[in-house]
């Protein structure tokens, strides 16, 4: 029982971080109806910004920890607008499968210039949040990165479904995914909410970044690669465009994740999540919590 | 109109300039230390590969500091069959695949007369394949599955294997960690982990001992929380991690969190300063057995280690190194006696070896492989610290 607890833990902090990379393909696929594969590679950079933002601290406690967090969102939430402007606006009316592309381009792109610039050694993380471990009933153990990655994770769900639901911006971004045209018509600037979307994103993509690291802490310019991959099945479980659904979609792989390892099974582990992936999209292709929209002819 | 041209255009100019920045890029992880240009009749040519990068670049840093060392002093003391040796060292990246296309490359284009490399075993065997069909004798410093030297009699080893080493494990366990019975955490994705999880599974049965369970992983992995939660659950008296040193930090470090205190051991793949780096103070209670230490006071390792320190700035060559430099010994040994570069007469004189180096005594056996005695090493206020000598 404490085992099946201790694995309930685990693989709820892990499809946390699952969760927060989900998002931001699922946003800007609600947005602008493509995959943007060089997600995972915001999720990278955003980590390197945590491990060389700590260095301008010699101690490390709970406040500049959360410093280091919000900066290195911050620095990715520019990139994230620059890889837009650079990389997909002037493909805006072209065929989503020429921007799919470009996504793919920028992906290696970015990994290449991680090897170049950061250098293809892993590197050990720094301590940014003071290590401690709680030990719950007993034999149940959480580490306090746990509590952070779960407490994080909740507080900025909390605030993107607030900006999603409740403000201006958020409100045309939901105009926008329903229908592009109509929403300029009705005065949005697309543009501008576009690179919202993306500056939103890119930010959550970093905090998973930092998150990842900070449990796994030996960082690599190919580390989003593989949680990338895994998060874009989490999003299209979820349903793909769908906020709670890439969330729940997240929780469910990370889950489904840590109990095949803690099995007899563990070396098939990316192999289920992945066929995860395929049986969803011949049984249902809209995902869990996904519409099925009637294609316009 | 041409305001539209403009945009496109410009669009386009990025995009050739992302692409071209990314061609740029990737040339430019490529590419070996190479001093070329030398007549080949006044120089003979060995190749070097060895994971100067990536994942296992410790053992690739090491293991070429070593070598190149070695090959230094050889060419400072007049080289040998009166030309210098010239070494081209290549980058495989820590990457399966790439052994195998730069031993090709040795052979085929630089035409070198022997291999050294490499630490990994799964990446010496690739390369081995080669180098047996090609009949260029290659020597691994450091890697301990027996299916290295398997592949082919122009294969040899400056090193010990994996059964005796799996075998002093086994006892290690026994009777100093009193540990009878034990977990196994083995990577999949290696054939040095598989091979020595058998190995060592098999003398600890044999001697008295019980596995209790065995959880695998794969090389990459970064999460070991789900398997070291079920290893929990099985009550271990010691935890047996056959890994290299990037995983086991980062399994150490997770098995301490989930608050398992139960000494964890594992074998030469451990070593590597990565290891102190990500899992520090974690790695108290811990155990790894390896080829050599430098606090030892014979004369070889002592002037080996003031060498390796003078030539790298003060830093401590670990085992990697040391047997980096060994593999170039035996080489430069053998073309001594064998008085010729003409490979199945410098085979006949590698089978032959029989030497002391910086980590000991190496008389090759009919396996081509080396026994010798492995020290056991444990880990002490975030320092590696020699526990004790095993002899074969």
């Amino acid at each position: 029982m404490t085992e099946f607890l201790q694995q309930i833990i685990n693989g709820l902090s892990l499809g946390a971080i699952y969760a927060l990379i989900a998002l931001g393909y699922t946003m800007v696929y609600g947005v602008l109806r493509f995959i943007n594969f060089a997600h995972s590679e915001v999720f990278m950079v955003g980590a390197f910004c945590g491990y060389y933002l700590a260095r301008l601290f010699p101690h490390h406690t709970i406040f500049t920890g959360f410093i280091v967090l919000l900066g290195s969102m911050i620095i990715c939430a520019v990139l994230g607008v620059v890889i837009e402007k650079l990389a997909y606006r002037p493909l805006r009316n072209r065929s989503t499968l020429t921007v799919l592309i470009t996504a793919i381009g920028v992906s290696i792109l970015l990994q290449n210039l991680g090897q170049t610039i950061f250098g293809p050694n892993p590197k050990a993380y720094p301590v940014l949040f003071p290590r401690k471990n709680i030990s719950l009933f007993g034999s149940l153990t959480i580490s306090s990165n746990q509590l952070v990655v779960l407490g994080v994770t909740i507080i900025l769900l909390w605030a993107l479904r607030h900006i999603v639901m409740k403000t201006s911006i958020g409100t045309a971004m939901r105009a926008l995914s329903f229908n592009p045209v109509a929403a300029s018509l009705v005065g949005i600037n697309n543009d501008f909410v576009i690179s919202f979307t993306f500056a939103l994103g890119s930010a959550l993509a970093a905090a998973g970044g930092i998150l990842y690291a900070l449990n796994y802490p030996s960082i690599d310019p190919l580390m989003g690669t593989l949680p990338g991959l895994k998060a874009f099945v989490a999003a299209v479980l979820g349903g793909i465009g769908n906020l709670p659904g890439a969330a729940l979609g997240a929780l469910i792989i990370g889950l489904v994740e840590t109990f095949v390892r803690g099995s007899h099974w563990s070396t098939y582990s990316d192999a289920i999540v992945f066929s995860i992936l395929i049986l969803i999209l011949l049984f249902r292709p809209a995902g869990l919590l996904g519409k099925v929209v009637a294609e316009k002819v | 109109m041409l305001k539209e041209l403009m945009k496109n255009w410009h669009g386009h100019f990025l995009l050739a300039a992302t692409l071209s920045c990314l061609v740029w890029a990737s040339g430019c992880g490529k590419g070996g230390e190479q001093s070329g240009g030398a007549a080949a009749d006044t120089e003979i040519k060995v190749g070097e590969f060895a994971s100067l990068t990536g994942k296992e670049a410790s053992f690739g840093q090491s293991s070429h500091k070593g070598t190149a060392l070695a090959i230094d002093q050889i060419n400072s003391a007049g080289g040998v069959l009166g030309k210098k040796i010239n070494l081209i060292t290549e980058d495989d990246l820590s990457k399966p695949g790439e052994s195998a296309t730069i031993v090709k490359k040795f052979i085929s284009q630089d035409h070198v007369v022997a291999v050294l490399g490499e630490v990994a075993s799964s990446r010496s065997i690739e390369a081995a394949r080669i180098s047996q069909d090609n009949k260029v004798p290659q020597i691994s410093p450091a890697s301990t599955n027996p299916k290295v030297t398997e592949t082919g009699d122009y294969i040899f080893r400056a090193c010990f294997t994996d059964p005796f080493q799996g075998k002093l494990l086994a006892e290690f366990g026994l009777t100093t960690l009193k540990a009878k019975h034990i977990a196994v955490l083995t990577d999949v994705g290696t054939a040095y982990s598989v091979g020595l999880a058998d190995y060592f599974k098999q003398a600890f049965t044999t001697e008295g001992g019980t596995v209790i369970g065995e959880q695998k992983y794969n090389s990459g992995d970064k999460d070991f929380k789900a398997q070291l939660t079920a290893i929990k659950a099985m009550n271990p008296e010691a935890i047996f991690v056959p890994g290299y040193y990037t995983e086991v930090g980062l399994i150490v470090l997770q098995a301490r969190q989930l608050g398992i205190t139960v000494p964890m051991f594992g074998g030469d793949g451990w070593e590597g300063a990565g290891l102190i780096e990500t899992a520090g103070d974690a790695l108290t209670n811990t155990y790894y057995s390896t080829h050599f230490s430098p606090i030892k006071d014979t004369p070889e390792v002592q002037n080996f280690v003031k060498a390796y320190q003078a030539k790298y700035g003060g830093e401590t060559p670990d085992a990697m190194a040391a047997l980096g430099y060994d593999s170039a010994l035996i080489l430069v040994d053998a073309l001594k006696r064998a008085g010729t570069t003409d490979s199945a007469k410098l085979r006949d004189a590698i089978a032959a070896t029989d030497i002391t180096g910086a980590t000991g005594h190496t008389k090759l056996d009919a396996h081509r492989d080396a026994p010798k005695a492995a020290v056991i090493i444990t880990v002490e206020n975030g320092k590696f610290k020699f526990l004790r000598d095993v002899q074969p």
